[in-house]
């Protein structure tokens, strides 16, 4: 009966309660949309790369090699020989093994020499596949593949011609040896939309007419180029699956003792989880930022509630003469601050939901980022009670002053 | 005004040993914190009794301690000294919890005007003493019929208990306000200038409602006013003056 007087009382306002509610809903929107967010960016993040079990570089740190083989940023301290590679790709343990090799760009987009089992190994977001939006995949010596946000930024198309620059932000062109677009991937999120894929052959043969950084003579024909041995001297970095995962530290182990050549070989989850703790300190602010909205929206209600204390004097008074006892005065209140609070955490909640819905395609294709839509998890959960646990805390404020004044009036008001 | 016999439902320790619906005995009590509101204000009352089933008016004008008297009576507040029992009871010996308790239990309260809540139904304006009282409820038998027999006995319409009290005119409020007062028929009604929003026709027509519902329920009547041509109902009238002092001490 308490509980449907609070319920009509709270309806009786239905103005003020209903802005202080939808307050609320709209913070604790925010704030599970920010957790949303947070998480879908870090498991976006954590899916850049999956499926593949080691990748090894040139002994530097692993948060470096990371970068630079998975996300493109900073570069390699040194290369690995073909023949490390040819040792490490014939283990027992290795199921497969591909080299990827960079250094070149194209306008902003890195350019990356690679075999075509690229796009066979190259998994993501938990095993999703690289699918090619238009074209296929690297066929002729001069075929280039570019990503999704290449293809958009630059306007490119199929067919179209694409010039390899040597070296990063150079104003040298591998001009005499031009590429041909032979397909575009669809958008995945990770650093491949931003990648311009050739083939392992093409870094070697656009680079024959190069001796230690610098070009010699007049350029060898294209025709002659086709005709020689163009297998790589050194790789940057290899993607590497296991046949068993069990044998996953043996083989690492194996390549970090490598006695012919320093190298390092790292776990991509490993390495993303210490890349994400640097990366982390933002969300972290964020959070802090979104939970500062929903205590303001708290604060907001606390500050109606005092409002209208004084009108409800009477009201109290009213309570008090029926056998109300002061306490009861202070729960009334404080169970209709918990009602507003959940109205507000359950509004928030479907406008989430609602968000999401409407949102996520967007968010997708813009980030990469994919928004899963699924019951409210047990952190989601709690968030909400705290939410409410924290209305109620809230609220003792006023309910205490409406104690005060109910001890002090007792059944008598004057009106 | 005279009682033929208490309604069988009473609670039974009254008719073993007449003893009177309220007494005040050397009652002294002070509101505390000075200078501030009623802060200062006191008020003595040497004697004053109501017996059981005994009707009194209770004249005096505004300041004279009726709201201090009544908060005495109630329990809201305990007498610094002296006796004020209720049906037996004296509410100094009880805690400020358990005198709210024995309010609700005991005593029907009916102000003035703004009586209800107006957001609650009709219904739930009445039942709401019952909320905080175990034993006037399990008197009031099943509630939902009680408020019906109530409205009806009071001439609210039919509809009325699932009607919000705040859609009811000024006088039928006053009449879902007796409902509620007599509910559970606790022992002692006590009335703060009832009519006073009502005109002389609709005052008439309420006294005469409210005397025959605190009869049927056998329930001692207090009222409070400042009108003397309310009397001539009343078993007894009697001026606050002769009954209590009103001091200010500064």
């Amino acid at each position: 009966m308490i509980l449907r007087l609070a319920i009509g009382s709270l309806f009786a306002r239905a103005l003020t309660v209903g802005m202080t509610v939808l307050a609320i809903a709209l913070s604790v929107a925010l704030f599970l949309g920010v957790e949303k967010l947070r998480t879908g960016a870090r498991a976006s993040f954590a899916d850049t790369i999956s499926g593949t079990d080691l990748i090894v570089g040139a002994r530097s740190g692993s948060v470096q090699l990371l970068l630079y083989s998975v996300f493109r940023i900073g570069n390699a301290t040194n290369n690995v020989s073909w023949e490390s590679f040819q040792d490490i790709a014939s283990r027992p343990e290795v199921d497969w093994a591909v080299p990827i090799s960079l250094g070149d760009s194209h306008r902003e987009f890195r350019v990356m020499g690679t075999t075509p089992e690229f796009f066979r190994r190259y998994e993501y977001r938990g095993g999703r596949s690289l699918e090619f939006a238009e074209g296929r995949g690297l066929d002729d010596l001069y075929d280039a593949v570019i990503g999704a946000d290449v293809a958009a930024a630059l306007g490119y198309e199929v067919g179209d011609p694409i010039v390899v620059s040597h070296g990063l932000a150079s104003f040298t062109d591998h001009d005499d040896q031009p590429f041909r677009i032979a397909g575009i991937t669809a958008r995945t999120g990770t650093p491949v939309d931003r990648t311009v894929i050739v083939s392992l052959e093409a870094i070697e043969a656009i680079h024959v007419d190069w001796r230690g950084g610098g070009k010699t003579g007049a350029a060898t024909p294209v025709e002659a180029i086709r005709a020689m041995e163009l297998t790589p001297t050194a790789i940057t970095a290899a993607l590497v699956g296991v046949k068993s995962r069990l044998r996953i530290f043996t083989l690492q182990r194996w390549i970090n003792d490598y006695p012919e050549e320093p190298l390092l070989a790292i776990l991509p989850g490993v390495a993303l989880q210490e890349l994400w703790a640097i990366v982390g300190v933002a969300e972290t602010a964020l959070v802090g930022v979104s939970a500062m909205v929903v205590l303001t929206a708290l604060l907001g209600m606390t500050a109606m509630i005092f409002s209208t204390l004084n009108e409800r004097r009477r009201e109290m008074a009213i309570w008090r003469a029926m056998g109300a006892r002061p306490a009861t005065i202070l729960g009334l209140l404080v169970l209709e601050a918990m009602l507003m609070a959940a109205a507000g955490a359950v509004l928030g909640a479907a406008l989430l939901y609602a968000g999401l819905a409407a949102g996520r395609p967007l968010v997708d294709a813009a980030f990469g980022i994919w928004l899963p839509i699924e019951p409210p998890n047990a952190r989601e959960l709690w968030t909400l009670a705290a939410v409410i646990g924290a209305a109620a805390l809230a609220s003792l404020l006023p309910a205490l002053r409406a104690y005060r004044l109910s001890l002090a009036d007792g059944m008598m008001v004057r009106t | 005004m005279s009682r033929p016999e208490p309604a069988p439902a009473l609670a039974p320790a009254p008719r073993a040993e007449p003893r009177p619906a309220l007494a005040l005995r050397d009652v002294a009590f002070a509101w505390p914190g000075a200078g501030r509101g009623r802060g200062g204000f006191g008020l003595r009352c040497p004697d004053f009794s109501l017996a059981q089933g005994e009707s009194v008016l209770l004249l005096g004008a505004s300041g004279s301690g009726k709201s201090t008297l009544l908060s005495l009576i109630c329990g809201i507040v305990a007498a610094d000294a002296g006796v004020v029992a209720v049906a037996g009871t004296d509410l100094r010996g009880l805690s400020a919890g358990a005198r709210d308790r024995f309010r609700a239990e005991r005593i029907g309260v009916i102000f003035q005007q703004f009586n209800l809540l107006p957001y609650a139904s009709v219904s739930d304006n009445i039942l709401l003493p019952l909320r905080f009282a175990p034993e006037r409820r399990a008197r009031a038998g099943e509630g939902a019929a009680e408020v019906r027999r109530l409205c009806a006995a009071l001439g609210l319409p039919a509809d009325a208990p699932e009607t919000p009290a705040g859609r009811l005119s000024v006088g039928q409020q006053q009449r879902v306000a007796v409902a509620r007062a007599l509910i559970g028929r606790p022992g002692l009604i006590v009335a703060d200038e009832p009519t006073s929003a009502l005109d002389a026709a609709a005052q008439d027509a309420f006294l005469g409602l409210l005397f025959g519902q605190a009869e049927d329920a056998g329930s001692s009547l207090l009222m409070v006013s400042h009108d003397p041509r309310l009397g001539e109902r009343f078993d007894r009238v009697v001026r606050i003056e002769d009954i209590a002092a009103a001091e200010r001490n500064p």
